[in-house]
């Protein structure tokens, strides 16, 4: 039985999905709440001990339908995988909590689609296949077409529109991309892949790189990196804050492909190709995070001061992937896992602050004041202290970290000052953000409106994601032990190449 | 057939890219139906082109790669279920938006025109 653990985040999930149309659940809202919070609570306890029992012992590599590697696919649950399909079930389980507050009435098949993007987004954490990751990535990406059409008006058509034909040319990329390294290299095993491109000569080369040059192109329009970060603003700011809550972690599936491909097949043991995507990567990872910056202090509303902020984070993420050292790929962890609990985090809090101000919405300017303006004052702070990187939560830690892992190298020179002055930038847009959100009223003596009190399950959700904050800091010791012990795995590629060729049980 | 192979997907790309800036969805979504052709095409290739070859490993010195074939197959399925959703994406839009324009912009001239 343990030796299937490795596949049940991804098979929960999708039981989930088909399960939830199902007629007892399809019909009887109620029960389809109870079914989808219980399968999503499953999904996350099944990922903890999944990461318990791999973090103990050695990665797992699961050989589906058993054909061993590289002739079948596997799944390789080594340390990196795993904690982030915790999190993405984590996130998940949160968002399904909140959705039963009364937004899953607002269109249709809200709880299987969340699990249908669960199951794509474990599936592309876990497969050792790149061929298998396009197929998690388009599971994932349908189902967030349909969440992104969840109680659509005309400017999420729109949004949705370009999104969806953006990923479409981003797939035919994708395609080509596999197409040139099968055709050079004969496999699409990542650990086979890694294995085979140091023996590569002559054209070969060549055409490898042009392959792996074009993966850069699919995975940084994933994971919003500029150029290609157009698309994300509107489509996170035109979603319902839900659902952009969820796609919190869609960027980061980018960036961990970027991370894993760039470090296990074209890292540093590639021979000729090693490290040929770093100075494309560490250019535009810059030059995100000044954009994206720029973006934030631009906003006029706050959902799209949120997804500006995403932007930021994805650009310091892919500059510390650029970076290529163990300690900057475990605070490159750390910080991811805290930028997408605190993003989520805030698209949640911008639902609860528009729905309570009326008609301004979440826009930056003068309105009503909130009905509760001490519970959402404390979360907005929380929320807003930790996403800008101020002591004492999980965003000063992890900024403390991310400078110092990039001490030593000599990139210290560009990265420091671009990220300090970000990090400014970001202080300034949301302290004015919460300003005009909570204390600029049009009339003097205006109101709040009333009844417009937040539902508890959706301030239970709020808190839980916030709750990660503090935790993250509390337990910060425990937290970048295993953040480096991951990191030192990823890094020891030829022992995981042995284990997904030599194993799968 | 090298050739001829490579030109159809050359061409395929070319006009399939062509009709993707344009600004209205229909050619939008033909010119993706397009790139997807081609794209299977080369993915088809990507195992070497062979006529009248066994597609098993080891049962002869040369053999028609199968995994091309499975993957290109996968590629099919999804590829279909992809334009199918964008087509009534943007029939819809076609209604929310009162035009086929791929930004949903009001095109002033055809206005005018009315």
């Amino acid at each position: 039985m343990i030796q299937h653990l490795a596949s049940l985040p991804i098979l929960i999930p999708m039981l989930a999905g088909v399960l939830l149309l199902m007629p007892p659940c399809g019909k009887n809202l109620q029960i389809r709440r109870v079914t989808s919070v219980i399968l999503s609570l499953v999904t996350v306890l099944v990922s903890a001990y999944l990461l318990f029992y791999i973090n103990s012992t050695a990665p797992m590599v699961y050989a589906i339908g058993d054909w061993s590697a590289p002739f079948g696919i596997v799944l390789v649950a080594d340390r990196l995988a795993t904690l982030l399909v915790l999190l993405t079930s984590f996130l998940g389980a949160v968002v399904v909590l909140y959705s039963c507050a009364g937004d899953d009435k607002k269109g249709s098949f809200f709880h299987p689609l969340v699990h249908f993007l669960i199951l794509g987004v474990n599936g592309a954490f876990l497969t050792g296949d790149v061929f298998n990751l396009f197929v998690f990535f388009e599971v994932l990406l349908i189902a967030s077409y349909s969440l992104l059409m969840h109680s659509a008006d005309k400017h999420s058509t729109r949004a949705a529109l370009q999104y969806v034909i953006l990923n479409l040319i981003g797939s035919s990329v994708f395609l080509i991309a596999l197409g040139v390294l099968y055709g050079v290299l004969g496999t699409l095993n990542i650990a086979d892949l890694a294995q085979k491109v140091p023996q590569l000569t002559g054209d070969d080369v060549y055409l490898a790189k042009i392959g792996g040059l074009l993966l850069i192109v699919v995975f940084a329009l994933k994971g919003a990196l500029l150029p290609l970060h157009l698309w994300l603003p509107n489509t996170y700011a035109n979603a319902m804050p839900l659902v952009a809550a969820l796609f919190a972690i869609m960027t980061k599936v980018g960036v961990y492909a970027i991370l894993r491909i760039y470090t296990v097949i074209f890292g540093e043991n590639a021979g000729e190709l090693a490290h040929m995507a770093q100075p494309w990567l560490w250019g535009l990872a810059l030059a995100t995070i000044v954009m994206g910056a720029i973006g934030v202090l631009a906003s006029q509303d706050f959902r799209k001061l949120i997804a500006n902020l995403v932007i930021v984070s994805v650009g310091t993420l892919v500059a510390l992937v650029a970076i290529q050292n163990v300690s900057a790929t475990a605070a490159l962890l750390y910080y991811l896992v805290h930028s997408t609990v605190i993003c989520a985090a805030l698209f949640l809090i911008a639902d609860l602050i528009a729905q309570q101000r009326g008609k301004v919405a979440d826009r930056l300017v003068a309105g009503r004041p909130v009905a509760q303006p001490f519970l959402l004052g404390i979360c907005f702070v929380i929320a807003a202290l930790a996403v800008v990187g101020m002591p004492p939560l999980s965003g000063f830690v992890g900024k403390i970290w991310i400078l110092k892992s990039t001490l030593d190298s000599e990139k210290a020179m560009l990265f420091w000052p671009i990220y300090i002055l970000a990090s400014l930038a970001l202080l300034v847009a949301v302290s004015r953000a919460g300003t005009s959100l909570f204390w600029d009223h049009k009339h003097k003596d205006s109101e709040a409106i009333e009844g417009s009190k937040a539902h508890p399950l959706k301030v239970t959700a709020v808190i839980a994601l916030l709750a990660c904050s503090p935790l993250m800091v509390v337990f910060a010791g425990s937290i970048s032990d295993f953040m480096l012990a991951t990191s030192e795995q990823l890094f020891d590629i030829n022992t995981s190449i042995n284990a997904v060729l030599q194993g799968g049980q | 057939m090298e050739v001829l192979y490579a030109s159809c997907v050359g061409v395929l790309v070319a006009c399939g890219i062509y009709l993707i800036l344009r600004a209205r969805t229909f050619p939008v979504v033909l010119g993706l139906t397009m790139l997807s052709y081609a794209v299977n095409l080369f993915l088809f290739s990507s195992g070497r082109l062979t006529i009248n070859k066994a597609a098993v490993l080891g049962s002869g010195s040369e053999y028609a790669d199968p995994l091309p074939q499975a993957l290109v197959l996968t590629a099919i399925v999804i590829g279909f279920a992809m334009t199918a959703f964008v087509v009534i994406l943007a029939i819809r839009g076609r209604a929310d938006l009162g035009n086929d324009h791929v930004d949903g912009h009001m095109v002033k001239s055809s206005k005018e025109q009315k």
